[in-house]
């Protein structure tokens, strides 16, 4: 599902109740039939969410970064299982280096890196293309789309489209009444 | 589950040592209170050993409050507090690790350091060691209280001054029951008393507060 929609619009407030970080005001979110807060554990499970910020620690490496956010997770990663990761995604030669000295970009690769190993079947994203390069985006593309075909589902707010394969997408625009649905 | 409490410790003590100037900060607080004291009062020795308990639980009170607001600040700012809220792991364990790890970076050192600061007061070598018991059941206890105020003033502008105030009421009791072992033991009562009941309300927080810590923290992250 994309959701799109000018700044300001209330995107990333959206995907934050969705996620269950902010209360709803009106009306409830469901996971399985029942309201979020009711079945916090199981539904947090099932999800994974990448906010604007990347939630690395600065003075940590991208291996150490990696191992503690699958381990809160409980979706333990071994260390040799994370090298292999990282250089994966092209941050080969990075992997011991405090987060602090990675540019911009390469921490956005790192905080994503968590989508290749995520089990969740819900995955909300906000801009993850931001400060990506072209190869970066392809990659994103890749790993988004074989959750798809996997079964699994996506939230995300981007400028880019995601070309798919099959699947149903429902494109959301804030301050528009009917989501446009279109099936692929 | 443990496992994951384990790794949350293992972390904020590893950044703790990359960053050695946020621990230093509060220990060196710790000694320069305490330090002060002897200089300011004059060496009277009848005197020092009567203030040594207040002045030394005063300065750990203060120190161990003035480290607080550190607690949850780093990893709201990242962003890693959001992807501790959305664990799929009871909360209140998550916040405990945070805690246990405050307490090792910022609450171990005081105690360690305390019988050598203790000795510039002429204490006894049976109050030196009541005075390590007390610190050593009565830090983690603040720092336990404190995670509360921490959790609730994140995200404020004016977070230190506001901590403080929360906090103090909720520290009175520890610090007059933390005080008042090493008094009891100058004076010859014995300071068991004291301990027990500073291990009793460790135990009561221990249980308590990661639940109130919880729900601070998701009232103030939303």
């Amino acid at each position: 599902m994309y959701l799109r929609g000018p700044n300001g619009s209330g995107k990333t407030t959206l995907l934050r109740t969705l996620a269950g970080l902010l209360r709803a005001e009106t009306g409830e979110i469901r996971w399985d039939g029942k309201p979020i807060h009711q079945v916090r554990e199981a539904y947090h499970h099932e999800l994974l969410y990448l906010g604007h910020l990347n939630a690395l620690k600065e003075d940590l490496n991208p291996v150490e970064n990696l191992r503690m956010d699958a381990a809160v997770r409980a979706n333990p990663l071994a260390e040799d299982a994370a090298w292999q990761l990282l250089a994966n995604i092209g941050l080969r030669g990075c992997e011991d280096l405090p987060v602090k000295y990675l540019s911009q970009g390469q921490k956005r690769r790192v905080a994503l890196a968590r989508l290749w190993v995520s089990r969740a079947a819900l995955w909300i994203l906000d801009e993850p293309f931001s400060a990506l390069d072209v190869a970066s985006v392809d990659a994103l593309q890749a790993v988004i789309r074989a959750h798809l075909s996997r079964g699994g589902m996506a939230i995300l707010t981007t400028h880019q489209e995601v070309e798919l394969t099959s699947g149903t997408v429902c494109l959301v625009t804030l301050g528009s009444d009917l989501p446009e649905v279109r099936h692929a | 589950m443990l496992e994951t409490l384990a790794w949350i410790v293992r972390r904020d003590v590893t950044i703790a040592l990359r960053r050695r100037t946020d621990v230093f900060t509060t220990l060196i607080f710790f000694v320069i209170v305490i330090s002060l004291f002897p200089l300011g009062v004059g060496p009277d020795l009848d005197t020092l050993r009567l203030i040594a308990p207040g002045v030394v639980w005063v300065g750990a009170l203060l120190a161990s409050m003035l480290a607080l607001e550190q607690l949850f600040l780093a990893d709201h700012r990242d962003g890693t507090l959001e992807q501790i809220l959305l664990a799929p792991q009871p909360l209140p364990l998550l916040v405990i690790g945070k805690v246990v790890a405050h307490w090792l970076i910022t609450g171990l050192p005081l105690v360690v350091m305390a019988p050598v600061l203790g000795l510039q007061y002429d204490l006894s070598a049976e109050a030196l060691e009541v005075m390590v018991w007390s610190l050593l059941l009565g830090t983690p206890t603040l720092s336990l209280l404190g995670a509360i105020a921490a959790a609730l003033t994140l995200g404020l502008r004016a977070g230190g001054v506001l901590v403080a105030l929360l906090v103090l009421p909720l520290y009175i009791p520890v610090l007059i029951f933390g005080a008042g072992a090493v008094e009891a033991t100058t004076s010859g009562l014995g300071g068991s008393a004291h301990l027990s009941l500073l291990g009793a309300m460790l135990l009561l927080a221990l249980l308590g507060t990661p639940l109130a810590t919880a729900a601070a923290l998701r009232v103030s992250s939303g």
